[in-house]
């Protein structure tokens, strides 16, 4: 029986989030927390592993107590449990201090066969957390997986996407894999999962839980540090040119060759 | 507004409305265009446990009543109502087996349509027998322990693609509609077959076909209920069925209304957003109070049937023909605020205006539905004197 | 570890609530209330003018150590014999900030017999390579890669080390910041120098590129980033083709690990690569049609570019997947980008903001496109483009 476990992340709906152009502050209204969309592809990939394999399938997610909604809404597509890490310690944490705290839960869970991560998450946008767990756990990272084939034995062939096209691998577990959208096609909740997750105990581990030093985690255990978040730089005021296609065109390439773009 | 929905009916709406907007809308106009079965969203709707909806527990559903009916096919046909149509018509089909069918009968097939391996289908309609119902002539003769079914059905919807169909035929010719008895024919029957895929104005992502049935041989216990008893499923089927035409017609104007007011914000004439003009205003002013007035009576009617009348033939024929007969008005006005764009295919709403008109004519014609209305308020008002 | 927040020095403004990008805070009556959830991002110590917020100062786990001498280290990413662009830029942007701390500049080049590529490193800016090969590290894998780039990196001690954040780059470079006990910055977009105290401030963007962060590897060494192609500029005059090459023998490596690599099983068909290319003709929903972007493709080709396309053309099955640009798909800093029909939903937004120049073709005056675009020509796309196709082919010949 194979042990998934499936590690996802509550954010916030990134398009949402922007800044006023006139106060350069943020306007989240309406702006929602959901499950990093990359992780459903995540998810996915474990539930069709655990379909056709067999195995159990254990959710994972490091933040905050409300946090736990995610999970929640995680198990609503038919994971068997999840686990919270949450504690006023694990506040401020970079990708490094993430990946340990995690790793520690994983060990606390007895190892994993495969662990699946999503492609990145849509607020940090790093894809950092899955190969540091992967290092620090002492096991095979796969990254940017579209295709998984059991090859039986305990090994997986993995088809991945880099920046010439796809390659194959052969990864024997236990391993830690990302995957990308191009995988799957996530399936849609369960009604009847949906409501035994609204039933669902869902443990939080605390510092204490995963016997961790306050110094290791949190902002305390990470390696670099935020000195500053400003608006993106704005760019030279907009010119709108309206008028006779042909005029357009002409005097778009002329300023074009000026610019020595071409 | 509001209408007090508990948390597990707001969960089946939420997650109904989400396969109408990630799975159906993007699908919609292609399945339109290409008039293609929507497998992969039945199958969807089934991974989602909604085949199940209206089957009870102990067959593996989630043992809802006709109220949840309502807001999962009004949140489906936000979507597609073609799609709404092909989902639903399996209810229909699953009704008269929830409703009469012996124990047996309800272990083979409900569990299987629950879970959504098995699609189902209601046929009714022949050529000579449309709002006539009695006048239908495919017969079903007893041959020892068989029965042995010789017809054609027309316009059957899921026919061909549904695994199990309900059929109505003459056990007694001599008997009239009392000589009507329903019984389950599979689609791999000997003897059954389909005929060619009919083009229809609208939900053309549904399929409707003629079944034929040549020397259908089929063992007895596929008579649902008992023989004579043809004509009571089926009212009963159609009476529990219209709450749920009246809810496509909802889900569909409301899907009218939001395209036809989101665009009359960003169209731009005379200097401003069209909204802004009093003319358009109004008529998307009336075409909210429809679509909540309909919305308001076909929830009415469908709580009242949860309270299991005894009889609530005149309450479903009124939330059929009231709100269908809105759902049509309002896809009209929605093509007309949108004017040229409306007429377009890049848009929605001549899909919808198509689809409407639909509503109007199946499950009972509106005007068989008044026939009921008033027939119900003749008796009504002869006891009173 | 929580926010510091001083009650007296706060106005009760409100500018850290609205700046706020997970929502915790708010104004309850006569004071600010911090509530659950606050991940410590600073952005409302960066809005508060009355200086009422603080991050917590972190206590490190060890000591800051000596600086390393290894001087700036830029990994060179090579397949089959041909380097990654951004290993080039990243080679000139380590020139500049070498100059400021006077420390040497080394590449790093793993791979099979790869030897032959140490000049044009050389020239991009590198003093030194550190080179290494090994038939395990003929074609990329994470395991390999990660281990002998740790390795070498344990061994010589480099204080910065930076990275293409290619998917190669993006794959493995974490698992050599894991391995080194260090921190890493994703993605950067700009580098600089705090000289005082020797630290990289590293910028990049977050949220989609709504906000920028600046952040440092306060105590641990090499301070680590990696980069996003296309940003950093090659160094204008090359230097000459001659430096230190140390020959690293990896002993920790055997090709039996437990990943291996079978085969590349399909390569992305492009003219060019649309992360490499300087100019890119992009099309929308606004195309209509998939045909339609042939007429991209025209131009792009006048101008020596490749042709991208907005998640919706995607979707609509128009172009494959590759061209995709965007937060769903790639993010790309041509020096020359012209959507066509492209209304400019955020998400395109987030993968365009890099480039130098953009062009928008749009018949719609308020799609939001126009708010970033540099010239925004508002009209009929299936006019002004074959206009322009028409004057440029009209000049060549």
């Amino acid at each position: 029986m194979l042990k998934i476990i499936v590690c996802i992340k509550q954010v916030p709906e990134t398009d949402k989030v922007r800044l006023d152009p006139e106060t350069h502050t943020l306007i989240r209204e309406g702006v929602q927390a959901i499950i990093n969309p990359f992780d459903l592809y995540a998810l996915e990939a474990g539930l069709r592993l655990k379909e056709a394999q067999g195995g159990q399938v254990t959710l994972l997610t490091m933040g905050p107590p409300q946090a736990e909604a995610a999970l929640r809404e995680a198990l609503g597509y038919g994971a068997d449990e999840a686990r919270l890490l949450s504690d006023r310690a694990f506040a401020g944490a970079d990708t490094w201090a993430t990946a340990l705290t995690l790793a520690q839960a994983v060990r606390k869970l007895g190892g994993a066969d495969l662990i699946f991560t999503g492609k990145q998450a849509i607020d940090g946008d790093t894809a950092q957390v899955g190969p540091m767990l992967a290092t620090i756990l002492g096991i095979p990272y796969v990254a940017w997986a579209r295709k998984l084939t059991w090859a039986g034995d305990g090994v997986l062939e993995v088809e991945r996407l880099l920046d010439h096209g796809y390659d194959a691998l052969r990864v024997r577990l236990p391993a830690v894999v990302s995957v990308v959208k191009e995988i799957n096609e996530p399936r849609v909740p369960s009604f009847k999962a949906k409501m035994q997750a609204k039933k669902a105990v869902i443990p939080t581990w605390t510092l204490a839980d995963l016997e961790l030093d306050p110094h290791e985690v949190g902002l305390a255990g990470s390696f670099t540090q935020v000195v500053r978040v400003f608006p993106p730089p704005a760019r030279g005021e907009s010119e709108i040119w309206r008028g006779d296609p042909q005029e357009l065109a002409a005097r778009l390439w002329a300023r074009l060759k000026e610019l020595g773009r071409r | 507004m509001d209408y007090l929905l508990t948390e597990e009916q707001q969960m089946l709406q939420d997650l109904a409305r989400r396969i109408a907007y990630e799975k159906i809308k993007p699908a919609r106009a292609r399945l339109d265009e290409a008039e293609e079965f929507p497998w992969e969203i039945l199958k969807d709707l089934a991974q989602a446990d909604l085949a199940g909806t209206i089957i009870p527990e102990q067959y593996g559903g989630l043992g809802m009543g006709a109220f949840e009916n309502v807001l999962l096919l009004e949140a489906l046909s936000e979507g597609c109502v073609g799609v709404a149509v092909s989902f639903a018509a399996s209810f229909l089909g699953a009704y008269p087996i929830m409703l009469y069918g012996s124990e047996e009968q309800k272990q083979t097939y409900l569990p299987g349509i629950a879970q959504g391996n098995t699609l189902a289908a209601f046929a009714l309609t022949e050529a000579q027998a449309g709002s006539d119902a009695s006048a239908i002539a495919t017969t079903a003769a007893k041959d020892g322990d068989a029965y042995v079914l010789n017809g054609t059905k027309q316009w059957i919807t899921n026919a061909g693609v549904a695994d199990v169909n309900v059929i109505i035929a003459l056990t007694d010719k001599a008997k009239g509609p009392r000589g009507a008895s329903a019984f389950i024919v599979h689609k791999d029957d000997p003897g059954v077959s389909f005929g060619k895929k009919e083009r229809k104005m609208g939900i053309r992502a549904s399929v409707t076909r003629e079944i034929i049935l040549e020397e259908v041989r089929i063992p007895k216990d596929r008579l649902i209920g008992r023989e004579g008893q043809g004509f009571i499923i089926t009212m009963k089927t159609l009476d529990l069925a219209r709450p749920g035409a009246g809810a496509m017609a909802i889900g569909l104007a409301q899907s009218a209304l939001d395209e036809a007011a989101s665009f009359a914000k960003e169209r731009h004439q005379f200097g401003q957003p069209i909204f802004a003009i009093q003319a358009v205003q109004h008529m998307l002013a009336d075409m909210a109070v429809r679509v909540e007035a309909s919305r308001a009576l076909v929830y009415a009617v469908a709580r009242y049937i949860d309270t299991d009348p005894k009889d609530f033939s005149k309450e479903a024929a009124m939330s059929k023909v009231f709100a269908t007969d809105m759902a049509m008005q309002v896809a009209i006005d929605a093509v007309q605020v949108m004017g040229g764009h409306g007429y377009m295919r890049d848009y929605p709403v001549e899909k919808m205006m198509r689809d409407a008109k639909i509503l109007q004519i199946f499950e009972g014609t509106n005007q068989i539905m008044r026939n009921i209305i008033g027939l119900a308020l003749s008796k009504e008002y002869t006891k009173k004197k | 570890m929580s926010l510091i927040f001083s009650a007296d020095k706060c106005t009760l403004c409100g500018a850290c609530v609205d700046a706020c990008p997970f929502g915790v805070l708010s104004l309850e009556g006569e004071r600010l209330s911090i509530g659950e959830g606050c991940t410590l991002c600073g952005a409302c110590v960066e809005v508060c003018e009355a200086e009422a917020l603080a991050l917590p100062e972190a206590e490190g786990p060890s000591p800051r150590p000596g600086v390393p001498l290894g001087g700036i280290w830029v990994f060179a990413e090579q397949r089959q014999g041909r380097l990654a662009p951004v290993a080039l830029e990243l080679l000139g942007e380590a020139r500049r900030l070498a100059a400021e701390l006077s420390v040497p500049v080394a590449a790093v080049l793993l791979g099979d017999r790869v030897a032959h590529l140490a000049p044009e490193l050389f020239r991009a800016g590198a003093d030194k390579v550190y080179l290494a090969e090994h038939p395990a590290l003929a074609e990329f894998v994470e395991g390999p890669y990660a281990a002998a780039l740790t390795e070498i990196a344990a061994r010589f001690g480099p204080e910065i080390l930076l990275a293409g954040a290619t998917y190669v780059g993006r794959a493995f470079i974490p698992q050599v910041a894991a391995g080194l006990r260090t921190g890493l910055t994703a993605d950067c977009t700009a580098f600089a120098l705090d000289p005082e105290r020797r630290l990289l401030l590293q910028t990049r963007p977050a949220f989609g590129g709504n906000i920028m962060a600046t952040i440092i590897t306060p105590r641990t060494y090499p301070q680590m980033a990696t980069a996003r192609p296309g940003v950093f500029k090659r160094l204008a005059d090359p230097c000459p083709g001659e430096g230190e090459v140390v020959r690293v023998e990896l002993g920790s490596l055997t090709a039996a690990g437990p990943c291996t690599f079978v085969g590349t099983v399909e390569e992305i068909r492009e003219r060019l690569p649309l992360a490499e290319a300087e100019v890119i003709v992009a099309g929308g929903r606004g195309l209509k049609e998939a045909k339609h972007f042939r007429m991209l493709e025209d131009l792009a080709e006048l101008l020596g570019g490749a042709v991208g396309a907005t998640r919706a053309a995607v979707d609509a099955g128009w172009i494959p997947y590759a061209h995709q640009i965007g937060q769903t798909g790639k993010t790309v800093a041509p020096k020359l980008y012209i959507a066509v029909g492209i209304s400019g939903a955020i998400q395109h937004l987030a993968g365009i903001q890099s480039s130098d120049f953009i062009v928008a073709i749009n018949k719609d005056p308020e799609a939001p496109i126009f708010k970033v675009a540099d010239i925004g020509l508002v009209g009929d796309l299936f006019e002004i483009v074959p206009a322009l196709i028409a004057a440029i082919r009209r000049e060549r010949e």
